[in-house]
């Protein structure tokens, strides 16, 4: 490792703050929604803060804006959170010991903290990032949301920015290491090519669910001893 | 939305990442449930690229964010930091929005 002054951040660190930054703006996108919604700031906030998934919070409120009802939203809105119930079964492994602070690190489980934390080459490294991505996007997402809710649109569309494809393209960059391995390899194509097909015909969430199935078929060519890509 | 939804879909989210960690603490490090463990994050994470890069809802589609995507992914095999990955593809698409 060298030490030039840049090296001071960890890259880990580094990487999720700048993820950290982006959400932000989605965040104020969201504040600003959420209002023009029907929801109260305080409302906007809270929600942010507890139920902290940003695609379900956006279901929501997108539901409850165009006219559906309360169990719409909900359903919609938990059909896009189940996925970090995966992602848990993935990340309890990084997680400190003890029951209580578990609980509390399961709030931030999310599709960054988690595509972080898998990401690292090693157990420290991804505890490191599991939070250092969690606490960064916790505290972008609700400081986005407040302004956004009380200030309104400073920032205007995150997609004039660009914004919505800098998410992709990072995912990208953290899977790009998993890929070495056959075996999980096989898995993201298997994950890709199920949500491809999933996409047109179900509610949005879905094909990320059902993408947790492209696991079985390797997992059963691997007890097989076969190469599994 | 009243604060009773709110709080409802708080405890369901919460609840799907409680359980997640719960169920995930309990496996045991040896075995199929710890592959499996490592051959999800690459399964949805790989469907979520998929998902916000081609679709508008329930819609496929190929609009801006399909080339910014490309140009961080080619960043990104090119060993490229992770900050340029996702500033290019941001810059691509923001530029070919900006030309309609």
């Amino acid at each position: 490792m060298s030490h030039r002054p840049g090296d001071r951040v960890p890259a880990e660190v580094r990487d999720a703050l700048a993820i950290g930054l982006a959400v932000g703006v989605f965040g104020v996108a969201f504040g600003v929604l959420a209002v023009a919604n029907g929801l109260s700031a305080l409302q906007a906030c809270a929600m942010s803060a507890l139920v902290f998934t940003g695609a379900s919070q956006f279901a929501a409120v997108g539901v409850i804006g165009a006219g559906g009802s309360v169990p719409a939203a909900l359903g919609s809105a938990l059909l896009l959170a189940a996925r970090n119930g995966v992602y848990g079964l993935s990340v309890a492994r990084f997680l400190p010991p003890g029951r209580f602070r578990r609980l509390g690190s399961a709030q931030l489980v999310i599709d960054e903290s988690t595509a972080l934390a898998v990401a690292q080459p090693d157990e420290p490294t991804a505890r490191r990032a599991f939070f250092a991505g969690g606490l960064s996007v916790f505290v972008c997402w609700n400081l986005g949301t407040a302004v956004g809710a009380l200030g309104g649109g400073l920032l205007g569309d995150p997609a004039t920015l660009g914004l919505d494809a800098a998410f992709p393209a990072g995912f990208v960059a953290l899977l790009l290491p998993l890929l070495r391995d056959p075996g999980r390899r096989a898995a993201a194509i298997a994950g890709a090519v199920i949500a491809a097909v999933c996409l047109p015909f179900t509610s949005p969430g879905v094909p990320i669910l059902m993408a947790a199935l492209g696991v079985l078929p390797v997992l059963a060519l691997e007890r097989r001893g076969r190469p599994s890509a | 939305m009243s604060w009773t939804a709110l709080l409802v879909l708080a405890a369901g989210a919460y609840g799907c990442k409680a359980l997640g960690v719960f169920v995930g603490s309990r496996w045991s490090d040896e075995g199929v449930a710890a592959r499996a463990t490592l051959l999800l994050p690459p399964a949805l994470l790989a469907a979520l690229v998929v998902v916000q890069t081609f679709s508008s809802g329930s819609l496929f589609t190929l609009d801006a964010r399909v080339a910014g995507v490309a140009a961080g992914a080619v960043a990104a095999w090119l060993g490229r930091s992770f900050v340029t990955v996702i500033v290019l593809a941001a810059a691509v698409t923001a530029a070919l929005r900006a030309l309609g």
